[in-house]
């Protein structure tokens, strides 16, 4: 049937016939996958409570599995009420005992012990870090262990400075911080709450996530092995319930939360009243700005770095790119080429780009956000790769023709899904980047550098990279505005969440 | 008033906009058109740029992926010599090398080219006769370009005519460093037309031009100009061919495709030394172009000492034991 070519649909087929690059098969990377043969995983982990190794009173333990194979990885001690009672318990005894006592350059002897042991163990670490939470080894290998070490090193520095940390005034430790962090950085985000607050002088109950433990376990045999005074780290491992728990525990003198916003809500509400230190860091909704003017190609990586880096779990990630409309075509144009060459499956790989979602529930909620952006009107790509038939994947994603209104604009999606939006002038850039109720990070790209600062004055985000994305530094505060949540980590700011100035 | 407009035949959209003139030259009171070059620069940015090679840099590549990978190095190599030293004997040599890399093994090779000056074209024309080995000749006042144009024109049709099938020119850096574009471009046309048959590639001797956002407007320039291939480096100035620089030029190269759907050619040439980093120069074409660029029609190396640690490396995968450099015929 000959079809009826409109003057329309001309234009249509001359953009599609455009030329294309074409990213095949010429020269196919051979498989490259770590070797996990030396790492040995234990059958089944207890709780690391006073210093020593214990099974939980509750009786339960529960699998974690790997996300990209689905096999079960080890077994994890379900901590109930009465093993975070005992955990709190042992630190404040290691508090009152050895801590609060111990001057501080004693105590950073520890911290950087710990350092160091993260680093002889890097690779270990970098792939259990990959099998339990589904991150490709580059990144965790790369970023996440050498940037866990970095931070017990920064606030290891930090201990016996603490009189000269906040312009000369005398501090004092809490007490005894209760911590709950998520599975996107586990291991990082263990490092970014008991770092400063071992160097602050107070001791801790931490609780990993429950798809990702395992890291924080061999984090607790490198305490055992640095020979800290018992019950000054305490690891219990465990679901909402256990970090309920903990939370809410009458002795504990300070909370720190990394996760939902949801979750957060509940853990302020809980704690009104009760004077106990808080720290939220909450989800987000950045926005990464490209301005016309920017090196564009430098621009289309550091938006795949934003929003594809981690599988898109980064609560900092660059979900909402607002493009200057004059060059909108060209970056979806390059951003689409780029999403070919991105590399998606096994995690252990060492030229993956993109690894595993990070559990079966993760991966569903992606896909009910896709399958909303197209509903509302977006149109949708997917980089055209093939997927492991095991294991939770999604292909590298993006919309385009996005409504502020839409709920890929506006909910944190957590996932390798990018929203692209337009806008015309600086004015309306800003206001649409701070058209959200999160405030936690956002990007601008452009070669002006007066114009990234007079972005920096307006946008309502607690970090802000410019002509970059997804940097970290231990010395360089990062924590959120409005619904992100509040304090800090990372520097002297985030000290100073961990002691009391006098 | 002076007409704007899109030179559409040179592919350039928004950012590179030439206009034509009438110029009544008061000297002889001649019409003549002139052709200025105006744009707006594309920016680079240094740090991003250098990031991004840093991280192709750790692709990892093994087995076959490794053998398929050197094995097409070797097959884009443009073997280089340019001394004063140089001898028909050494150019014969050289010219054996390229037609036979390995002796014990015929699936490697041949390369893709021998540079030379050019009073060795002849001799290496006869030399490779028979086999699908090019002869390049450096021409245009290399390695400096500091002579009258008509001696550079002279040059290039010199060597053209005495057999050579591509021409590696350089453009005048003292102009571009100045500002003078339309000088720049206008000896690349010239150079370009007195080429003829030979495809022309012009080096921008990268490591003379100061930022990535000079290589960057002098790659488009020789795009526009003509040039068939865009080449990093003499050879005979530090720094030569980066991984960094080459990936500005490959982006100038996507840009232009883009736009106009021609495949513009690239070489990095000068301190491609290893396997290791011959591996990598083509990871990023790989993941800058595509497969279409994996060919010795559009991507080479220019290299003298490469060559035998790519055939080491092939040997170790082969043999699965590293032999002694003097296992290698050095020519």
């Amino acid at each position: 049937m000959k079809k009826d070519i409109t003057k329309a649909g001309k234009a249509q087929l001359a953009r599609t016939q455009k030329p294309s690059l074409d990213f095949g098969s010429a020269w196919e990377y051979a498989p490259s996958p770590e070797s996990t043969d030396h790492v040995k995983l234990q059958a089944q982990y207890g709780l690391f409570i006073g210093g020593k190794w214990k099974a939980p009173k509750s009786k339960k333990y529960f699998a974690t599995i790997s996300p990209s194979t689905e096999q079960k990885l080890a077994e994890v001690a379900d901590a109930g009420a009465a093993d975070v009672d005992d955990a709190v318990k042992a630190a404040r005894s290691a508090y009152d005992t050895y801590w609060k006592k111990m001057p501080g350059k004693e105590r950073a002897k520890y911290i950087f012990r710990i350092a160091r042991a993260l680093q002889e163990k890097a690779r270990e670490f970098a792939i259990v870090e990959t099998m339990d939470g589904g991150k490709p080894i580059k990144e965790s290998r790369d970023l996440d262990v050498p940037l866990a070490a970095a931070h017990f090193f920064y606030h290891g520095g930090w201990a016996d400075k603490l009189d000269l940390a906040f312009h000369g005034r005398k501090v004092r430790p809490l007490g005894v911080a209760g911590q709950i962090i998520p599975w996107n950085f586990p291991l990082l985000m263990a490092a970014w709450k008991i770092a400063p607050a071992l160097a602050g002088g107070n001791t801790v109950v931490l609780k990993p996530a429950e798809t990702t433990p395992l890291s924080s376990l061999m984090l607790a045999q490198i305490i055992e092995e640095a020979e800290l005074p018992p019950g000054v780290v305490n690891i219990v491992t465990g679901a909402g319930q256990t970090g309920a728990a903990l939370a809410s525990h009458k002795d504990v003198n300070k909370v720190a939360f990394t996760g939902s916003t949801e979750i957060g809500k509940l853990i302020q509400r809980n704690l009104a009243g009760s004077g106990k230190k808080l720290t939220l860091e909450l989800g987000g909704k950045a926005a990464n700005i490209v301005f016309a003017d920017a090196s564009i190609d430098q621009a289309v990586e550091g938006i795949i770095n934003g929003i594809y880096f981690n599988q898109g779990h980064v609560c900092c990630a660059g979900s909402r790119l607002l493009v200057e409309e004059s060059v909108h075509d060209l970056v979806v144009k390059k951003l689409r080429d780029r999403l070919s060459t991105l590399r998606v499956g096994d995690p252990l790989d060492k030229n993956t780009d993109v690894g595993a979602i990070n559990s079966r529930e993760q991966w569903e909620r992606i896909n009910e956000l896709v399958a909303a952006g197209e509903a509302e009107g977006g149109e949708r790509y997917t980089a055209p790769c093939k997927l492991p038939s095991k294991g939770f994947f999604i292909a590298p994603t993006f919309f385009t023709g996005v409504s502020m209104s839409s709920r890929i604009a506006r909910e944190e999606i957590f996932g390798p899904v990018l929203s692209i939006m337009t806008f015309r002038t600086a004015e309306e850039a800003i206001e649409k980047a701070n058209n959200t109720m999160y405030g936690l990070s956002a990007g601008v790209w452009t070669d002006k550098g007066a114009k990234i600062f007079w972005m920096a004055q307006r946008l309502k985000a607690g970090v802000i990279w410019g002509n970059t994305f997804n940097k970290f530094d231990p010395s360089s505060p990062f924590g959120g505005y409005k619904e992100s949540g509040f304090g800090r980590e990372g520097g002297r700011q985030g000290l100073s969440a961990y002691v009391e100035v006098l | 008033m002076d007409r704007l407009e899109t030179h559409e035949d040179l592919g350039f959209a928004s950012d590179l906009l030439i206009f034509s003139r009438e110029n009544r030259s008061l000297a002889c009171g001649n019409l003549r058109r002139v052709t200025v070059l105006f744009y707006t620069p594309v920016p680079v940015d240094q740090v991003a740029i250098e990031e991004r090679v840093a991280a192709l840099a750790k692709r990892s590549l093994k087995k076959q992926a490794k053998v398929q990978g050197l094995k097409l190095a070797i097959s884009m190599m443009d073997l280089t010599t340019l001394e004063g030293k140089d001898t028909a004997g050494k150019v014969t040599a050289l010219c054996t090398k390229a037609m036979h890399p390995l002796d014990s093994d015929n699936s490697i090779g041949p390369c893709a080219a021998i540079c030379v000056y050019p009073n060795f074209v002849r001799i290496a024309k006869r030399a490779l006769e028979g086999s699908s080995v090019h002869v390049a000749s450096v021409a245009t006042a290399f390695p400096s370009g500091q002579s009258p144009l008509p001696i550079k024109l002279e040059d290039t049709r010199r060597a053209v005519e005495f057999g050579a099938d591509e021409i590696d020119m350089v453009i005048d850096r003292g102009a571009m460093l100045s500002g003078d574009y339309q000088k720049v471009f206008d000896e690349i046309a010239a150079t370009k037309e007195a080429c003829g048959p030979a495809h022309l590639k012009v080096i921008l001797e990268t490591g003379e031009l100061g930022s990535y956002d000079v290589v960057r407007r002098a790659s488009e320039i020789a795009i526009a100009a003509g040039g068939d291939f865009i080449k990093t480096s003499t050879g005979k100035i530090q720094p030569a061919a980066t991984p960094a620089v080459t990936l500005v030029m490959l982006e100038v190269i996507r840009d232009h495709f883009y736009r106009t759907g021609k495949k513009i050619g690239m070489k990095p040439a000068g301190g491609v030394r290893t396997a290791k980093q011959a591996l990598h120069y083509l990871v990023i074409v790989k993941e800058t172009l595509g497969d279409a660029w994996l060919t010795p029609d559009l991507f080479r190396f220019g290299a003298s000492a490469l060559l035998n640690d790519v055939l080491m490396q092939l040997e170790k995968e082969r043999t699965g034991a590293y032999q002694a450099s003097e296992d290698f015929s050095k020519d």
